[in-house]
C-alpha cells in the first residue's frame, strides 16, 4: 500500500538487502554453534567455524618412519619409503587421505619450499621426495639415515569434514560422566508435569474469572495482573524453606510445585482473556438447556479454548525446558543425580571453557528440542504473545 | 523410584486429581450440601451458585497465594531480620550493610545500564525488523528467524555468544568472531571481551537483545498491520516520504503498544540472572542485582542480605506492577 503513490524500486532494493542483512546477523551465533558442533577438535582448534564450508589449508609437521627400523638398502644406497600421514597414524596403509599436499619442506625456516613430486637435495647425496598424497621416500647413506626419522613441514588442503563423533560422546557414550543423556531426561522429567498440572488448575480458575458472577472478580483479576510480574526471585528462599519443613526438601515434587505456582498467573491471565472472548449466547444456550457450569466448562469452554490452551503450553514449555534458576534452587541437590541440561552446560562452561566440541554440542542437544517446538507451533506461540501482552 | 516413572505417576495423580477435585466438589455442592429439590430449592440454588466459583478458583487463589504471594511478605520479613541470631528483628540493618557493599552499587549501576539500553535497543530493533518484513514476499520467513532465539534457553544463549566473543592466543587462528573480525579491521591483538570493564556489560547485554527483538517485532508487527490504511493514504495523498510515514503517522499510532513491549522487556531486564550467571558469573563488574542476590542466598548464605536485595528488585518492578493493575482496570470497566 506504501505503493500506491509509486514506490522508488531502489528503496525496495534497499529493504530486501536490510532484511538479509538483519536475519543474517541474528542466526548467524546461531549457526556458529550448529556448525562447531559438528567438527572435530582439531578442525575447531584450527579455523574459525565459517571456515568449516570451505577447504581448509592447513599447516603440519610430520616425521618419516624411523631408519633403523625401517630403512631398505638398495643399490647401496638407503631408503626408507612410506605414507607420512600413515606414519602419523592419520590414516590406514592404502594411503587413502583426505588432504592433499600443496608444499612441503625439510625445514621450519622453509617450510614451502618444494612443490609436490619434487625432489629435495638434503646434501651429500641425501635426497627427499613427498608427493601430493604424501607418499615420500627419503633415501641416503648409511649415516644420513640414522636416529630419528626427518621432520617434513607440510602445507595441505583438506577437505570440508563433518562428524557425528562430538554427538555421539556427548549423548550415547555410557562412560562419559559429563554427558547429557542423564540430564536430557531429567529435563522431560521436570518438563512434562510442570506443563501439565498447571493448565488444568488455570482453565477452571479462568472460567470462574470470566464467566461466573461473583462479589471481589474484578479484585481477583487485577490481582492475577499485579502476579504476574512479581520477581520469582522473592520467592526462593521462602519457599525452599517451605519445602524443606514440609518434608519436600530438594525434588522433582518441589520443582514440579514451583513451576506451576510462578507459571499459574499467565495461563490465568491468557487463558480468561481467551474465555471472555468467546461468544456469549453458546454458553447461555447451554444454560438454558440446564448444563451446569462443570458441563459447560468441560464440553463448550474447553474444546473451544484449545489455541489459548496450546499458546499456554508453548510458554510453559519452553520456560520449564530454558528454566536454570528454579532448577537449580528447588531440584538440584548436592549428589548432582537430578541435574538439568541448562545446569549441566553452566557446570562445562566452568570446567571445559575451551572445549568447543563439546560445549556446542552439549548447548545445541538442549536447544533442539526448543527449537523443534518453536518452529512447529510458531502460530500458537505468536497469538498466545499477542493475547499476552497487547491487552 | 525411577524419576521418569515418578513424573508419569505425578502426572496421572495431578490430572487425576485436579479433574476429581472439580468434579467431586461439583457433585458435593449439588447433590449433598444444597440439592436443588425441597422446600428450598430456589434459595439453595443460589447459594450453590454463589460458592461454586470459589471451588473452581480454590486451587489456583491456593497456589499463588502460598508461591507468589506469600513470598513476597516472607522475603520482606526475612529482610529485616537476622538468621543467624535465631531470627531477631533487626530493623533496616540488612540494608545499610547491603548499602555499604560495593559490589551492591556496581549491581545497581549494571542493572540501570540494562535497564537503559535492553528494552530501548530490542524495541527499536524489533520495530524497525516489524517494519522492514512487513511487505516484502519472504517477510515470514525472515520473521521466523529473528524470532527464534527466543525459543533458546538464556544457558544456550550465553554459550553462542561466548563462542562469538572467543579469544585465543595471539599466534593462533582465532575462532571467535568478533576477534576474527576485530583483527581483520586492523586490530592489534585478540582481546578477551568479556574482561574488558563497563564494555563487557554491553556484550551481555547484546545477547538479551538478541533474544528480545523477536518478541518485540511480533508484537509490533501486530500493531503496525492494525494501522487504518486511510491515515497512511492521506499521507502519501499529502507528499510524505517512507520515511516521514513511518516516523509521524505510524509510529504515534502505535505508542501504545511499543509501551507494553517496553515494559514488557523491562520486566525481563529486572529479573536477568541466568545470562551474567552463565557467562562472567559477575566477575570482572558486570553484577546484576538478580545475580547479587543468588551469590548473597547461596553462597554467602546471607539471608538478610539476599532477601534485602530481592526487595529492591520488587520495589523496581512495582511502578510497573501497578501500572498494569491500573490498565487491567480500565479495561474491564
Amino acid at each position: 500500500m506504501d505503493n500506491i503513490a509509486g514506490k522508488k524500486s531502489g528503496l525496495t532494493w534497499a529493504v530486501h538487502i536490510s532484511v538479509a542483512a538483519l536475519v543474517l546477523l541474528w542466526i548467524f551465533p546461531t549457526l556458529g554453534l550448529l556448525v562447531s558442533s559438528f567438527r572435530t577438535t582439531d578442525q575447531i582448534r584450527s579455523s574459525g567455524w565459517w571456515a568449516a564450508l570451505f577447504p581448509a589449508v592447513q599447516n603440519e609437521v610430520f616425521r618419516t618412519a624411523d631408519p633403523g627400523e625401517f630403512r631398505v638398502e638398495r643399490d647401496g644406497v638407503f631408503v626408507v619409503e612410506g605414507n607420512l600421514y600413515v606414519v602419523a597414524g592419520r590414516a590406514d596403509t592404502d594411503g587413502d587421505v583426505a588432504a592433499v599436499v600443496q608444499a612441503w619442506g625439510t625445514s621450519s625456516r622453509a617450510i614451502g619450499a618444494y612443490a609436490p613430486g619434487e625432489t629435495a637435495d638434503l646434501g651429500d647425496g641425501e635426497t627427499m621426495t613427498v608427493e601430493a598424497n604424501g607418499d615420500y621416500v627419503w633415501t641416503g647413506s648409511d649415516d644420513q639415515l640414522s636416529g630419528r626419522g626427518q621432520r617434513v613441514f607440510v602445507t595441505a588442503e583438506s577437505p570440508p569434514e563433518f562428524t557425528f563423533d562430538n554427538y555421539q560422546t556427548v549423548l550415547f557414550d555410557p562412560g562419559n560422566r559429563e554427558g547429557m543423556a542423564k540430564a536430557f531426561f531429567n529435563t522431560l522429567t521436570v518438563t512434562i508435569p510442570a506443563t501439565i498440572i498447571p493448565i488444568l488448575i488455570a482453565a477452571f480458575a479462568a472460567y470462574a474469572l470470566a464467566w461466573m458472577e461473583f462479589p471481589g472478580r474484578a479484585l481477583l483479576v487485577a490481582g492475577v495482573v499485579a502476579l504476574l510480574v512479581v520477581p520469582l526471585q522473592l520467592a526462593l528462599i521462602p519457599l525452599l524453606t517451605l519445602h524443606n519443613d514440609i518434608g519436600i526438601g530438594k525434588g522433582y515434587l518441589g520443582v514440579w510445585l514451583a513451576h506451576t505456582g510462578f507459571g499459574l498467573p499467565l495461563a490465568i491471565y491468557l487463558l480468561r482473556n481467551y474465555m471472555v472472548g468467546l461468544p456469549r449466547e453458546i454458553i447461555e444456550c447451554a444454560k438454558v438447556d440446564g448444563a451446569t457450569d462443570f458441563q459447560i466448562f468441560v464440553k463448550i469452554i474447553l474444546p473451544l479454548s484449545f489455541p489459548a490452551l496450546a499458546s499456554f503450553a508453548i510458554f510453559q514449555f519452553l520456560w520449564t525446558w530454558n528454566d536454570l534458576l528454579v532448577a537449580m534452587v528447588f531440584l538440584i541437590d548436592s549428589s548432582g543425580e537430578t541435574t538439568v541440561m541448562t545446569r549441566q552446560i553452566v557446570e562445562l562452561l566452568g570446567t571445559r571453557g575451551g572445549d568447543w566440541e563439546i560445549l556446542a554440542t552439549s548447548a545445541f542437544v538442549s536447544i533442539a528440542v526448543p527449537l523443534v517446538v518453536f518452529f512447529a507451533m510458531q502460530r500458537y506461540l505468536v497469538r498466545g504473545l499477542l493475547a499476552g501482552s497487547v491487552k | 523410584m525411577n524419576p521418569a516413572l515418578q513424573g508419569l505417576i505425578t502426572i496421572v495423580v495431578g490430572v487425576g486429581g485436579c479433574v476429581a477435585y472439580f468434579y467431586l466438589s461439583n457433585q458435593f455442592l449439588d447433590r449433598v450440601l444444597f440439592p436443588p429439590r425441597g422446600p428450598n430449592t430456589g434459595r439453595n440454588i443460589n447459594r450453590a451458585n454463589a460458592i461454586r466459583p470459589w471451588l473452581f478458583l480454590f486451587p489456583a487463589l491456593f497456589a499463588l497465594g502460598l508461591y507468589l504471594a506469600y513470598p513476597v511478605f516472607e522475603t520482606l520479613r526475612l529482610s529485616l531480620t537476622d538468621r543467624s541470631a535465631g531470627g531477631a528483628f533487626v530493623g533496616l540493618d540488612n540494608y545499610s550493610r547491603m548499602a555499604a557493599d560495593p559490589k551492591f552499587w556496581e549491581a545497581v549501576r549494571n542493572n540501570f545500564l540494562w535497564l537503559l539500553i535492553v528494552p530501548a535497543a530490542s524495541t527499536a530493533f524489533g520495530l524497525l525488523a516489524a517494519q522492514l518484513t512487513d511487505r516484502i514476499s519472504w517477510g515470514n520467513i525472515a520473521k521466523s528467524l529473528i524470532f527464534m532465539p527466543m525459543a533458546i534457553s538464556f544457558v544456550g544463549a550465553a554459550v553462542i555468544f561466548k563462542l562469538v566473543y572467543d579469544a585465543r592466543p595471539e599466534d593462533v587462528a582465532q575462532i571467535g568472531v568478533l576477534n576474527a573480525i576485530y583483527l581483520q579491521l586492523g586490530g592489534e591483538s585478540p582481546i578477551t571481551w568479556l574482561t574488558v570493564p563497563f564494555w563487557n556489560n554491553i556484550f551481555l547485554m547484546v545477547v538479551l537483545i538478541w533474544i528480545q527483538t523477536g518478541f518485540a517485532m511480533v508484537i509490533l508487527s501486530a500493531a503496525l498491520r492494525g494501522i487504518p490504511e486511510e491515515t497512511i493514504e492521506a499521507a502519501i495523498v499529502d507528499g510524505a516520504n517512507p520515511f516521514q510515514i513511518f516516523f509521524k503517522i505510524k509510529v504515534p499510532q502505535i505508542a501504545g503498544t511499543i509501551v507494553v513491549v517496553w515494559t514488557t522487556i523491562t520486566i525481563v531486564v529486572l529479573k536477568v540472572f541466568d545470562i551474567v550467571f552463565a557467562m562472567t558469573n559477575g566477575q570482572w563488574e558486570t553484577q546484576v542485582l538478580a545475580n547479587y542476590m543468588y551469590d548473597k542466598l547461596f553462597r554467602a548464605n546471607d539471608w538478610g542480605v539476599g532477601s534485602a536485595s530481592a526487595m529492591i528488585i520488587m520495589l523496581l518492578v512495582t511502578p510497573i506492577l501497578v501500572w498494569n493493575v491500573y490498565n487491567a482496570r480500565k479495561e474491564m470497566r
